[in-house]
């Protein structure tokens, strides 16, 4: 009697482990998990109350009084990071949610009906969002609603709508052509039923990945628009003002211009670390795939 | 003294043994056919020849080329010896080629590599060596590229990159799984050719017994990392001592039992009717202001399959069969021509009326690619249930998932698993369940057994038979396998270049081609028996 062969081990135990050794993974989820604690923290307790100014205290540098030091205004700068922080990541989180929202529908659409006129209109559409730079469009809200948090919120959002329909459309086409979903059409299901049934539950680890990515990038755009002071206005502190600010006294007090830098730099490497370790984790071609 | 020993070799990756007492030898001039399931350690085999093997895999033992140790030896010495004394072909002539490089660069590559020999010499190597493997100057330029050649013409360039330099041994590594019958038996005579003209020693891998006993001096047979039986072909083949040759030899030329069945009366209507059928796919326009061109995959095709019968398709990669299947089962719209299944008409225009698909299933060649990863066997086997007016909910839809998978060999509690946790045989077992459980009049089996080892191919063969006899369920049986389609089929179709150009019941294609295409297809598929008696005439060895 031959026997069949051995089935394959459990693949969700088997991701778990493959995560923890992905150092990058690791590393990356901890600076993140350090900044989004700060920014929870916040909520609750700051070492100073950032709206108060105490000019006496102004351009201190950094002591066990000031960890980080004071502004020109004399407010403590670990306290107007923590808050900054609530600013940067609620933006970019929710403007990839905004990406995640419309950009996934419209990618799947677009591969569902491939070659079609519609498939054509969404990814010709993409291009022309593609096209305009962020911060054109944050401009060009500014311009018309005022500056503000939201409108920051709406033109980082835009900017990553083409970003997912690509992706989604991308991956969603070679689902398209794998058996499983041929045999779905073969009993008879649908275009949307498919795509919510089978492509969609499909795409999750990419859809994670190139989230955490977005992220990324969207705390660069939110810093990079406060920065010109599109984003948050005063007083609500946002990393990308701390910066402007900081820049004409950078000569008398460096931490001001210092600690934010850092900041936005470490936040955009810890999720970009975690992205490169996800992707590590979730892409076949570097982990074994089935069997 | 032999050309390459392997001695009591054993391999162990993490705390996995992979390979256990493996003795292999392979003289000059001689070839040894390497035969083994998946699974059984045959390619890591090859690999700890070569030592190439994977990141912390820990090999023990010895393994002599000419003498020398290859075991333990620094990487730059091993280097050396590979290309040079040991050349490598691989499975897929796809991938074993760099697609942006033309074909004359890459046989000169390994020359420049190994032998120092200047730019203009290694391009003179590598002329000569495409001569030798059958792609003369005048047809194969040096600089063409991969994707201009097909499957059978990559190959070749893949065994003079491994032969330019005229290795001692060479292992070719399932070097005509991929490949058409007909371009299968080109390779393999090269091969014939090289070992002949050159004296080298081949190690052949393959899980194909037919091709190795048409072709190999010696044989070893492999089970879960170890070398079950070795021996000289004619006589192992002949005593065949081990259980395991016994039940792989047996599983390859299995024929599963059929009930025979009355002809069909002429009242009666046909499971499925396909009248002059067409299918054109467009190509693109050679000028922005060119008319458009189609490529007729599908040439106005017409046969029937009645109620109970088994109906193979057979054709080499491109011929048009698996075309012809989407447009039956409304996959592809096409482009003139009708189909009826069991009377309902399959309405154009891409979308097929609920009625005629409820009549199909299908079951597809990859165990891997048919179930979507994150649903439950349950849910994968009452998927077709949406085609049913009321389909069943709750126990009545858990009661018929169980009989289904009951009835292809499962366990009614398979359902609450994952399809990862199936085997590849388990899992075309799911396939032929999600087939199964609506009852419908055909089921398009496309390669569905080309993927499985012998041994369960035997099994599942055995099952689709049993499964038609008891439930009256016609197959058309897609398969560019010979051997697999004489085995399950009533009647049989050739197609070639979209076309059916022979059509018949099986044993009389079989036993009497009419067409050339028919004989080449036939001539060229390998036979175990015809193999084996040839050897027998010859007496050779």
């Amino acid at each position: 009697m031959i026997v069949e062969e051995t089935p394959a081990v459990e693949p969700r135990a088997e991701l778990g482990r493959a995560a923890l050794r992905t150092r990058s993974l690791v590393a990356g989820a901890i600076l993140t998990l350090v900044f989004i604690a700060a920014a929870l923290i916040s909520f609750v307790y700051t070492p100073y109350d950032v709206t108060v100014l105490a000019i006496p205290n102004r351009l201190m540098p950094p002591s066990p009084a000031h960890w980080f030091g004071t502004d020109h205004f004399g407010r403590d700068i670990l306290s107007m990071i923590m808050v900054g922080a609530r600013t940067s990541i609620a933006v970019a989180f929710i403007a990839v949610g905004i990406g995640i929202g419309l950009g996934v529908p419209l990618g799947l659409t677009a591969a569902a009906n491939r070659r079609s006129l519609l498939d054509e209109a969404i990814m010709r559409g993409n291009d022309l969002i593609f096209a305009f730079p962020a911060l054109l469009i944050a401009i060009l809200i500014t311009a018309v609603f005022g500056p503000g948090a939201v409108n920051a919120i709406v033109a980082i959002g835009i900017f990553n709508i083409p970003v997912f329909a690509r992706v989604t459309r991308g991956a969603a086409l070679s689902l398209w052509t794998r058996e499983f979903v041929l045999s779905a059409r073969v009993a008879g299901k649908g275009r949307v039923r498919i795509s919510l049934e089978h492509i969609l539950p499909n795409l999750t680890n990419l859809l994670i990945v190139q989230g955490t990515i977005q992220f990324s990038l969207g705390i660069l755009a939110e810093a990079a628009l406060s920065y010109v002071g599109l984003g948050a206005q005063p007083p609500t502190p946002s990393w990308g003002r701390m910066l402007a600010d900081a820049q004409t006294m950078i000569g008398l007090a460096p931490h001001m211009a210092l600690i934010p830098g850092m900041a936005i730099v470490v936040m955009v490497l810890g999720l970009n670390l975690m992205g490169d370790g996800l992707r590590d984790v979730f892409d076949p071609r570097i982990r074994r795939s089935r069997s | 003294m032999s050309l390459l020993v392997v001695d009591n070799l054993a391999l162990s990756i993490g705390d996995t043994p992979i390979l256990r007492n493996v003795d292999v030898g392979v003289d000059e001039g001689e070839v040894l056919g390497l035969i083994g399931e998946s699974g059984s350690g045959k390619t890591m085999t090859a690999l700890s020849i070569m030592q190439l093997l994977p990141q912390a895999a820990r090999a023990t033992g010895s393994v002599r080329l000419g003498g020398n140790e290859l075991m333990g030896l620094e990487e730059g010495r091993l280097c050396a010896i590979r290309g040079n004394d040991i050349g490598m072909v691989f499975q897929e002539p796809m991938t074993a080629l760099n697609p942006v490089k033309t074909i004359g660069d890459q046989v000169a590559e390994t020359v420049l590599v190994h032998a120092g020999a200047s730019r203009r010499e290694a391009r003179d190597i590598a002329r000569e060596t495409l001569n030798r493997v059958g792609l003369p100057a005048a047809e194969f330029p040096l600089d063409r590229f991969p994707h201009e050649l097909s499957g059978g013409q990559r190959q070749r360039v893949v065994v003079a990159m491994a032969i330019a330099l005229r290795p001692r041994l060479l292992i070719a590594d399932e070097p005509t799984t991929a490949l058409d019958v007909t371009t299968q038996a080109q390779i393999l005579e090269l091969l014939r050719k090289l070992v002949d003209e050159d004296g080298v020693g081949l190690m052949l891998i393959t899980h194909d017994l037919a091709v190795v006993a048409g072709i190999a001096h010696r044989i070893a047979i492999m089970r879960d990392g170890e070398v079950v039986e070795t021996g000289d072909t004619t006589a192992l083949f002949g005593t065949m001592h081990h259980p395991y040759t016994k039940a792989l030899f047996a599983a390859s030329a299995h024929v599963p039992h059929r009930h025979r069945r009355p002809a069909p009366g002429p009242g009666q209507t046909p499971v499925v009717a396909v009248e002059g059928v067409v299918r054109e796919y467009p190509l693109p326009r050679r000028t922005p202001l060119a008319p458009r061109r189609s490529f007729r995959a599908v040439d106005g095709v017409s046969f029937v399959v009645h109620r109970g019968e088994n109906v193979g398709l057979v054709g080499e990669s491109g011929c048009g069969k698996s075309t012809l299947s989407r447009a039956i089962l409304a996959l592809d719209p096409m482009q003139a021509g009708s189909i009826v299944l069991d009377g309902e008409p399959l309405t154009g225009r891409g979308g097929a009326s609920q009625a005629a698909r409820r009549k199909m299933q299908v079951v597809f060649q990859d165990p891997y690619g048919s179930f979507n990863p994150r649903h439950k066997v349950e849910r994968l086997v009452a998927e077709p249930f949406h085609l049913l007016a009321e389909p069943p909910a709750g126990a009545a839809r858990r009661r018929q998932v169980e009989q289904a998978l009951e009835d292809v060999g499962l366990r009614a509690s398979d359902a609450d698993k994952f399809i990862h946790e199936f085997s590849g045989g388990q899992r075309q077992r799911v396939a032929i369940a999600r087939a199964l459980i609506i009852r419908p009049a055909l089921i398009i089996l496309d390669e569905a057994v080309s993927a499985l080892d012998v041994s369960i191919r035997a099994q599942i063969l055995d099952l689709l038979a049993d499964l038609s006899n008891r439930l009256h369920v016609s197959y058309l049986f897609i398969a560019h396998d010979l051997s697999v389609v004489r085995a399950i089929t009533d009647r049989v179709l050739v197609m070639k270049a979209g076309r059916i150009v022979e059509e018949g019941t099986t044993e009389e294609v079989f036993k009497n081609p009419q067409h050339p295409y028919t004989r080449e297809l036939i001539a060229a598929a390998p036979n175990l028996e015809r193999a084996m008696a040839a050897r027998q005439a010859e007496g050779r060895r």
